[in-house]
């Protein structure tokens, strides 16, 4: 019960009298908007012919809840931008998607996600199987200390999905051009792939992660970790890949999330305050939380 | 006992010197502690290290050297007939002495001359000791009215007392290497001696050890007496029966431990594991000769199969048991280094974690994991108390584990305990092997570090 | 699309052998642990059977005529008088007022071995003690030979044949008799805990090595504690970072607690024994060789104690103007003090197990005193396992396993101390 408490008044503890003001009225409008909040999400969470349904997700460490009754649905070629402050829950509603949670001993998942209208956390589901449907880019560019065709290659040797050599040169060809890092790598793919820019680093996970023909990429803040040029590449990519793949994307900036997203998600304290149209949320955001964000009062 | 009557007299002193030191400061501070450069117990420091650290300086030489001095004078004052015996033969003299001196109890010897050398003996000693006891508190007493008199308020006090603090822990960390150069010249020196009678090519690559055979004088350094490679296979034997268990249950252990359990088995089995890290070595001596090779004859009895019982298998199987918490700790901190980043990047494109094990964590975490094994296989190699219980003396060479084999190790116990000559090619030949075991270890645990070290700043 | 369905298949097709495999290294991993708990269990369990017997010990019980012509003949008193007498007599006169009706000499001077050689001392010391008890007749528990220890405790089987038993059908009898008569029983074992070591079983004892050992520590902890400290407080705070000589010495620590023990017995033959003549056997020097050795795993259980003090509060203490050395004493040392304390007390008890280093140093030998200085000849406990181990005799094994049951409780309490400790004062920045 401590824990609750703390974690729910840390952020409204004032820190300094400049800030107090704002945190006060971040914390009159979180009461405010509580009780609406959990039950009705400002603006229409649904999309026609859904890849991913996701409807009252609460996600628990322990005794503690991080997320309160999300839904939200994920269309089958978009990319939707997961923002907000940090602690929000956007990155555990997201690792919800793949059940990476499952890897953490004490996190509970309730609620029912769905993909192609299956549920996701049925005991039929292997997380295995899900996984190479879901595909994952995360935080930090995590290349495995193997060669670059290896780290490629991985996925597809793993799951069995060639059967000659040849054909698994094809499939890492084919991923690394998606990526954008064929030309970049095609000369030294013996070599390994932590020894590449961290751009590139990042590149070729996003290669490893395609490699496997996910359904869906869930991308957890992919830029964080790098330079501006990079990103920008990245960021292109991005837009290339959502011709073919959903993608989730949780970014800290949100000048991020009004380039590359077609949908914007704004969470705050473990809800999901607000979704709509990226153009919308920005330039005429309905929730004043979404609007205090946006606007730079607090994140 | 006097001594440390002395010691304790100089402790109780430099205390008092510390409230001198402190009363004197506030004495010439004129009313006021700020005027002083440092804070009065500074002062008080200042004055109780100059009491106490030259008499302690000077206690401590006057011990090194007086023994050696008197010694020197009582042989002076010998008759001439015994100053020109050979110097072993005046030094049991000596010795004798020395009995008489200590040990008054146990010591029979009748000889008038051993008597009044051990009366002028006594007589020298209480003289010496009485000089260090008026000496050292002199001194003491000077250090102290020196600091003293010198205390003013521009006296540095606190700098002066932090730099010799600085110079004590410059002193103390260059111990580990006075203790390395420590080893490596007594097994040095001693075994250069020891090839001064037996050739360097005879020790290295002689097949037969057989120590006793060479008290006779005409066997010293004869052929076959003093070849070290039955020693080696043997140690590597039982080392390698060692690693045999204690490499797949300690890694498999790690494994299980930082990957699959839950918090609350691992709360429990690591603590168990350690368990067995935190025994000593002579218990697992017991186990292994009480035990377990009495276990294995008997098994061994009953399906028809000779096994010695002081085979390299019992003594090797222990010595893997007592390992296993080794190899399974190392393991379990240089897998725990793998950053979980790699992890999630597995499991994320749907890798089971078996598959997430071994082609990522294991290839990733190999270099620290070899690095430990080396640790081990050093460990292995240099673990005496087991050997020295559980497996034989007499110098075998074979591979059959069956058989019983000696090792280094329990060849040096062997060959130093119980044995007084200091001179003798078998006392010599254990420090010959005691410079064998110092390199092989120093190159594994070297080449190991290096490797293990290399890997963790690769993480870090 | 339909590319993709079939990738979501073909993963399902083979999904359950990867699971079979990923259920395997599992199994591999259990059976390991399990493994690695069984022989802990085996080992303990073996070592209590062997050793929990030693606690008691047989003792017969016998009427003393405590005879003043024999003690104190003339009427005089004094102490050396009454130390000098012949209480094996008494011992003698009581057995055979027992069994009258021995006469062979062979078979009186077995029934003489049914008690300890120890015997007479134990009357002596309770005549010196209480001189009045002399001229009374009083029944006194005396230990018996260790051969009827071991009868008591099951180890010699009477359905052997004569010739293999240490005991023969005639003192079989007698034992008998004597448990009969509620004269021979086995009692809770004093002297296990109160002398030193004997060439007789039941009378052996674990005082004089415990204190050795107890003196030997000392001296390890006086001299390994304050230089390691010393010397980890230099090499974290003061040391130049990427300097040769101090790569040198972070090398030296590492190797050293890495090296062989024994090595360092031998640094102790030579340096302290050969070079400087200090006395063979003593505390002293065991406590020097073994603070050598504990010194390197305390500096590096010391270091990562002063590297968990975070950098800011250094920083708070020299930005109020403290000096580098107040900043350690007054701030990074208090914080640091209890990881310290847990690396030393494990350490110490790492060294209070250590054996071979001192084999080297000579203190195997027999020592029956109890060793009362520093400068005493000793043996340390684990020394004494080593030695009653390598005995022939089956009452010495058990005097072993006892010993080791001391040695680890003491080990375990140190460990439980260490773990409190870390416990107690563990603090996450």
């Amino acid at each position: 019960m401590q824990n609750i408490m703390k974690a729910e008044n840390f952020p409204t503890k004032p820190a300094s009298p400049g800030v107090q003001i704002k945190e006060r009225r971040a914390a009159d409008t979180t009461k405010i908007f509580e009780k609406e909040a959990s039950r009705h999400t400002v603006g229409d969470f649904t999309v026609p012919d859904p890849r991913l349904t996701t409807r009252h997700v609460n996600v628990f460490y322990g005794d503690k809840q991080a997320i309160f009754d999300v839904n939200l649905d994920i269309a089958k070629t978009e990319v939707i931008a997961l923002i907000g402050p940090s602690g929000c829950g956007k990155s555990t509603y997201l690792r919800c998607l793949n059940r990476m949670n499952d890897t953490i001993e004490i996190c509970r998942v309730e609620g029912e996600i769905k993909l192609d209208e299956v549920d996701i956390y049925h005991d039929d589901i292997d997380p295995v199987v899900l996984r190479a449907r879901v595909g994952m880019v995360f935080q930090k560019p995590n290349p495995f200390p193997k060669s670059i065709f290896d780290n490629v290659a991985y996925g597809p040797r793993i799951h069995g999905l060639t059967s000659s050599k040849s054909e698994l040169e094809e499939i890492v060809e084919k991923a690394l051009k998606r990526a954008g890092l064929w030309n970049e790598v095609k000369d030294r793919l013996d070599q390994p792939g932590t020894g590449l820019s961290g751009g590139q680093q990042q590149r070729l996970c996003i290669a490893r992660a395609i490699a496997v023909n996910p359904e869906v990429l869930l991308m957890d803040e992919p830029c964080s970790a790098l330079d501006p040029i990079a990103t920008a590449t990245i960021e292109q990519l991005i837009d290339e890949l959502s011709r073919r793949y959903s993608i989730v994307i949780v970014t800290h900036s949100m000048q991020q999330a009004a380039r590359v997203s077609h949908r914007t998600a704004y969470f705050h304290l473990g809800k999901l305050i607000e979704v709509g149209k990226t153009s919308q949320i920005f330039t005429n955001p309905r929730h004043p939380l979404t609007e205090d964000y946006i606007t730079g009062r607090f994140g | 006992m006097q001594t440390s009557t002395l010691i304790l007299l100089l402790a109780a002193l430099s205390f008092f010197a510390y409230y001198l030191g402190v009363a004197k400061a506030k004495a010439v501070s004129s009313g006021h502690v700020r005027n002083l450069h440092s804070l009065p117990r500074y002062y008080g420091y200042y004055t109780a290290l100059w009491c106490i650290l030259p008499a302690l300086l000077l206690l401590v030489v006057w011990l090194i050297f007086d023994d050696t001095l008197i010694s020197q004078l009582v042989i002076a004052s010998l008759p001439p007939e015994i100053q020109q015996l050979p110097e072993e033969q005046l030094g049991l003299f000596m010795n004798q002495i020395r009995n008489l001196v200590y040990n008054e109890a146990f010591s029979s010897s009748d000889d008038p001359v051993a008597r009044a050398a051990a009366e002028h003996y006594r007589f020298l000693k209480h003289l010496s000791q009485r000089c260090l006891f008026v000496i050292a508190l002199a001194c003491a007493i000077a250090g102290l009215s020196w600091a003293r008199h010198h205390i003013s308020p521009k006296l540095r006090a606190r700098n002066r007392v932090e730099k010799l603090l600085e110079f004590f822990l410059i002193a103390s960390s260059t111990i580990a290497i006075l203790t390395t150069i420590g080893i490596v010249l007594s097994v040095l020196f001693e075994a250069l001696r020891f090839f001064k009678l037996v050739p360097v090519t005879e020790f290295l690559f002689g097949l037969h050890w057989s120590p006793q055979m060479a008290i006779r004088p005409d066997q010293v350094g004869s052929s076959g007496a003093f070849g070290f490679i039955p020693l080696l296979t043997g140690t590597l034997l039982i080392a390698a029966i060692a690693m045999i268990v204690a490499a797949p249950i300690g890694l498999l252990a790690a494994i299980y431990l930082s990957e699959f359990a839950s918090r609350k088995i691992r709360t429990v089995a690591k603590p168990m594991l350690e368990v067995l890290a935190g025994i000593p070595t002579v218990v697992y001596g017991f186990f292994a000769a009480l035990v377990v090779a009495p276990f294995l004859r008997e098994l061994g009895a009953a399906i028809g199969v000779p096994i010695s019982s002081e085979s390299a298998l019992g003594a090797g199987l222990v010595m893997g048991i007592m390992i296993i918490p080794f190899v399974s700790s190392l393991s379990d901190d240089v897998i725990n280094a793998v950053p979980q980043s790699l992890r999630d990047g597995s499991y994320g494109l749907g890798a089971t974690q078996a598959e997430t094990i071994t082609q990522i964590i294991i290839p990733a975490a190999l270099p620290g994991i070899v690095g430990g094994l080396l640790l081990a296989i050093s460990r292995a190699i240099g673990e005496t108390m087991i050997v020295v219980m559980a497996a034989g003396l007499t110098a075998n060479l074979t591979l059959n584990p069956l058989q019983s084999v000696t090792t280094i190790t329990a060849q040096i116990v062997g060959l130093l305990v119980g044995d007084q000559e200091f001179d003798s090619p078998k006392t010599l030949a254990a420090f010959a092997l005691g410079l064998v075991l110092f390199l092989i270890t120093l190159a594994l645990n070297v080449l190991a570090l290096h490797i293990v070290r290399k890997y963790r700043e690769q993480y870090e | 699309m339909n590319n993709e369905i079939t990738t979501a298949e073909l993963i399902a097709g083979t999904v359950k052998k990867r699971r079979a495999r990923e259920k395997r290294l599992k199994l591999y991993g259990i059976a390991a642990v399990v493994a690695g708990v069984i022989l802990v269990v085996i080992l303990m369990a073996s070592i209590v059977s062997l050793g929990y017997k030693a606690f008691w010990q047989s003792f017969i019980a016998l009427d003393i005529n405590f005879d003043p012509e024999v003690i104190a003949p003339g009427g005089i008193r004094d102490p050396d008088t009454l130390r000098q007498a012949d209480y094996g007599l008494l011992v003698k006169r009581a057995l055979k007022e027992l069994f009258p009706d021995i006469r062979n000499r062979r078979q009186k001077r077995a029934l003489y071995r049914l008690v300890s050689v120890g015997a007479p001392d134990v009357l002596r010391k309770m005549v010196m003690k209480d001189p009045d008890l002399i001229g009374t007749v009083k029944t006194v528990w005396l230990p018996a030979h260790s051969d009827v220890d071991m009868f008591m405790k099951g180890y010699i089987n009477p359905d052997e044949p004569e010739s293999q038993r240490r005991l023969k059908d005639f003192q079989l009898a007698w034992i008998q008799r004597l448990i009969h008569e509620n004269r021979l029983e086995k009692r809770f074992n004093s002297l296990f805990f109160l002398s030193g070591d004997s060439r007789e079983p039941e009378l052996a004892g674990i005082l004089g090595a415990l204190m050795g050992s107890i003196y030997t520590i000392i001296i390890t902890l006086l001299l390994s504690f304050p230089l390691a400290v010393a010397a980890a407080i230099y090499l974290e705070e003061f040391a130049p970072k990427k300097n040769f000589w101090v790569d040198l010495i972070e090398v030296n620590i590492n190797n050293l607690a890495a090296i062989p023990s024994i090595v360092f017995g031998l640094l102790g033959l030579a340096v302290f024994l050969g070079f400087f003549g200090l006395p063979r056997s003593t505390p002293l020097v065991g406590g020097l060789v073994l603070a050598l050795r504990t010194m390197p795993i305390i500096i590096i259980a010391s270091r990562s104690a002063l590297k968990a003090v975070p950098p800011w509060i250094r920083q708070a203490a020299l930005g109020i103007g403290a000096s580098k050395m107040q900043m350690i004493t007054d701030h990074v040392l208090p914080l640091a003090l209890p990881g310290m304390l847990t690396g030393t007390i494990i350490g110490l008890a790492q060294a209070l197990g250590e054996t071979a280093p001192l084999l080297m140093i000579g203190m195997v030998a027999f020592v029956v005193d109890i060793p009362k200085s520093f400068l005493d000849p000793a043996t340390v406990l684990p020394v004494q396992i080593y030695l009653w181990a390598d005995s022939a005799e089956r009452g010495f094994v058990e005097k072993s396993a006892a010993a080791i049951i001391v040695l680890l409780l003491f080990m375990l309490i140190m460990n439980a101390l260490a773990i409190v400790l870390r416990k107690r004062f563990e603090r996450r920045w």
